[in-house]
């Protein structure tokens, strides 16, 4: 899982997750039409798109809480309408989620939410599974005494870092993000953009991050895919984004907000 | 690929070389710390330990959390122990997930007995702090029906309505049956045992004083309690938890007449009609069974119904029906106030508005019984 990070600029690059002709409608409404993504594994694929325009839709679809229509959803290159229940198991053992707003469990402690997916899936010794959780908390960034506390007793930003702790908690292949930064103060948004972007780097994870925030998908996306129209309309660096002529991607890199972080981003290259 | 994590370590004199291969991943943790294990056995009389990564194919936190353990543990006894061969990856790992002991404060302790003594203690006062809270808003929520009354457009006839449906409609065929049924039972076993005497239609007065005064009110209350106390404790608990009640006050709105008062409005409003429903099936049961199992006609079952009951036997236990709806609304929404954060504490405080609003049910009629006994009613 290491090696992955090294060869991100290797010629034929393995495909982590591969969307191929996906739908997705609600009633009569179609979310998404014929949609495809690939992310490549050991990147960090930032997801942007209007709000209410299916982002987190697509995620929960990825991860199997929505059903969709029609199309193929291939994980590490097996489709995962062709997996027993063991095999799909196995798949959701690789994968971690940070939801919006946590979804920590309530009644638990940090160090206990962290723990949740370690006692349920493996058998560790009561030692090293107090030191792996405790070892989680101090990677995300919360002190040690976060570690006894319920979350109704954190911050917004706390509950995402205990949250980001617990989708590390199995030393997953694949990180998803539900807008990791949303509802952070600037300072907090750049330091979990710096924390996710050291962990993907240290961990060798792939990262598919929905987001709104401008400041991420400059500075830690490997790539960036947009979905207007039911499609992905554009996915690459965020160069070829910024070139694009597709009038939603133009509003929203060349809007007044939009347009003052391009210019910071071209004057930090020269 | 996924090969269980190895170990061989070679001794010369004071020197041992460690190499490690497989995958130290946190799903063969088990092996891994075994390994680990006899990696600190094996190289604990060595001078200097060097660990080989070469051989090693995965690795995550996990994996790099028991090595390095292993490697501090072997240092802390005077061995000098080095890493050799590790990619820059699992360097960074290593570096990442480097051993280290987490110092969390600690929890005060208390022994069993004082912990017992406290529990009592703290529940003494507790159970103080809910009455003073009941009392005060009982307060509130009278000021709010009082505000209510006096300035009829500030009556939210739309939500009282609602109310009214969820609480007293719906509860309609539930409560109909069960009362059917216990007044069924009461009038077989009244028949049952007055046999002996030869005394079978006297059963009729025992089902109809026992149904009019108690039975009915009891089981339309507790049926109220359990169903719709629940559900407004565990609306206004999540209302809290939300934040929305915040929401209210910031707003100028009084949680307390917007939320509260209509629904204690529509308890006191459905509960006595919900009396007279459960009224009407007991006896209906008892006259069913008296017919089929006593051998009674119709025509003596009334007249004896007649002589037995007055007027005051109905309205005993009609008058306490709007008495249990308060106590049982006060306390629904008292407890769904008392919601903190967590989905644990909604489900506890549901069960406790339950629970408690039962026994001041039970409680407000043992009080009716003695007040109604001293005025011979």
């Amino acid at each position: 899982m290491n090696e992955a990070a090294g060869t991100e600029q290797g010629g034929a690059r393995e495909v982590a997750i591969r969307v191929r002709g996906l739908t997705v409608g609600f009633g009569e409404k179609l979310i998404m039409d014929g949609l495809d993504l690939d992310v490549y594994r050991g990147e960090v694929l930032g997801f942007v798109g209007a709000s209410g325009v299916g982002k987190s839709v697509l995620t929960r679809t990825i991860l199997g809480l929505v059903r969709k229509r029609k199309g193929s959803i291939e994980v590490f290159g097996r489709n995962l309408d062709e997996l027993s229940f063991e095999q799909r198991r196995a798949i959701e053992r690789r994968w971690g989620v940070l939801f919006q707003h946590g979804a920590l469990f309530s009644a638990l402690t940090v160090k206990q939410n962290v723990q949740v997916p370690m006692r349920e899936y493996l058998s560790l010794s009561d030692r090293l599974l107090d030191e792996l959780a405790m070892l989680k908390i101090a990677l995300v960034g919360l002190k040690p005494d976060a570690a006894d506390k319920y979350p109704s007793e954190l911050s917004g930003g706390m509950i995402k870092r205990a949250a980001l702790a617990r989708a590390l908690a199995l030393d997953p292949d694949v990180l998803f993000l539900d807008e990791p930064t949303s509802g952070l103060d600037p300072i907090g948004a750049g330091e979990f953009d710096e924390l996710i972007g050291t962990l993907q780097k240290t961990l060798g994870l792939t990262v598919f991050m929905v987001t709104h925030d401008l400041d991420s998908l400059y500075s830690i996306c490997d790539r960036v895919a947009a979905l207007a129209d039911r499609k992905v309309i554009e996915a690459g660096p965020i160069d070829q984004l910024l070139a694009s002529e597709h009038p939603w991607l133009r509003a929203y890199f060349h809007g007044q907000r939009g347009e003052r972080l391009h210019l910071a981003y071209q004057a930090t290259r020269g | 690929m996924a090969r269980e994590p190895q170990l061989s370590v070679t001794r010369s004199d004071a020197a041992a070389r460690a190499s490690l291969s497989g995958s130290w991943v946190v799903t063969a943790a088990e092996a891994a710390e075994a390994a680990a294990a006899r990696l600190t056995q094996e190289a604990r009389a060595a001078r200097s330990v060097s660990i080989d990564l070469s051989g090693v194919a995965r690795l995550d936190t996990a994996g790099a959390w028991i090595i390095d353990r292993a490697r501090q543990e072997l240092a802390a006894g005077g061995a000098s122990v080095a890493y050799a061969g590790a990619s820059a990856a699992h360097e960074t790992l290593i570096a990442e997930a480097q051993y280290r002991v987490f110092e969390t404060p600690e929890r005060p302790r208390v022994g069993p007995l004082m912990g017992f003594l406290s529990d009592i203690g703290l529940s003494v006062v507790g159970f103080g702090r809910d009455l003073a809270h009941g009392v005060e808003f009982l307060g509130q929520v009278v000021r709010a029906i009082g505000v209510a009354l006096l300035n009829p457009s500030h009556i939210r006839l739309a939500s009282l309505v609602h109310h009214l449906e969820n609480f007293g409609f719906r509860s309609v065929p539930i409560i109909a049956l069960i009362s059917f049924l216990v007044g069924a039972i009461v009038a077989q076993q009244g028949i049952f045992q007055l046999q002996n005497f030869g005394a079978t239609h006297f059963a009729v007065d025992l089902v109809g004083l026992i149904s009019l005064r108690e039975l009915g009110v009891l089981l339309a209350a507790i049926m109220m309690a359990g169903r719709s106390g629940s559900a407004i404790t565990a609306e206004i608990g999540s209302m809290k938890m939300r934040e929305e009640i915040d929401a209210m006050r910031v707003m100028g709105l009084d949680p307390v007449e917007l939320l509260i008062a209509p629904r204690i409005l529509s308890l006191m409003i459905a509960l006595p009609m919900l009396t007279f429903i459960a009224d009407m099936a007991a006896i209906f049961g008892a006259l069913i069974v008296s017919v089929t199992y006593g051998g009674l006609s119709p025509e003596i079952f009334f007249a004896r119904l007649r002589t037995a009951i007055g007027l005051n036997t109905f309205l005993v236990g009609l008058i306490k029906a709007p008495f249990m709806a308060l106590v049982t609304g006060i306390i629904a929404s008292v407890e769904g106030l008392d919601v903190q954060g967590s989905a644990e504490s909604l489900g506890r405080q549901v069960t406790a508005s339950v629970v408690k609003a039962i026994f001041m049910v039970i409680l407000v009629d043992g009080l009716f019984a003695m007040f109604f006994a001293a005025i011979k009613y």
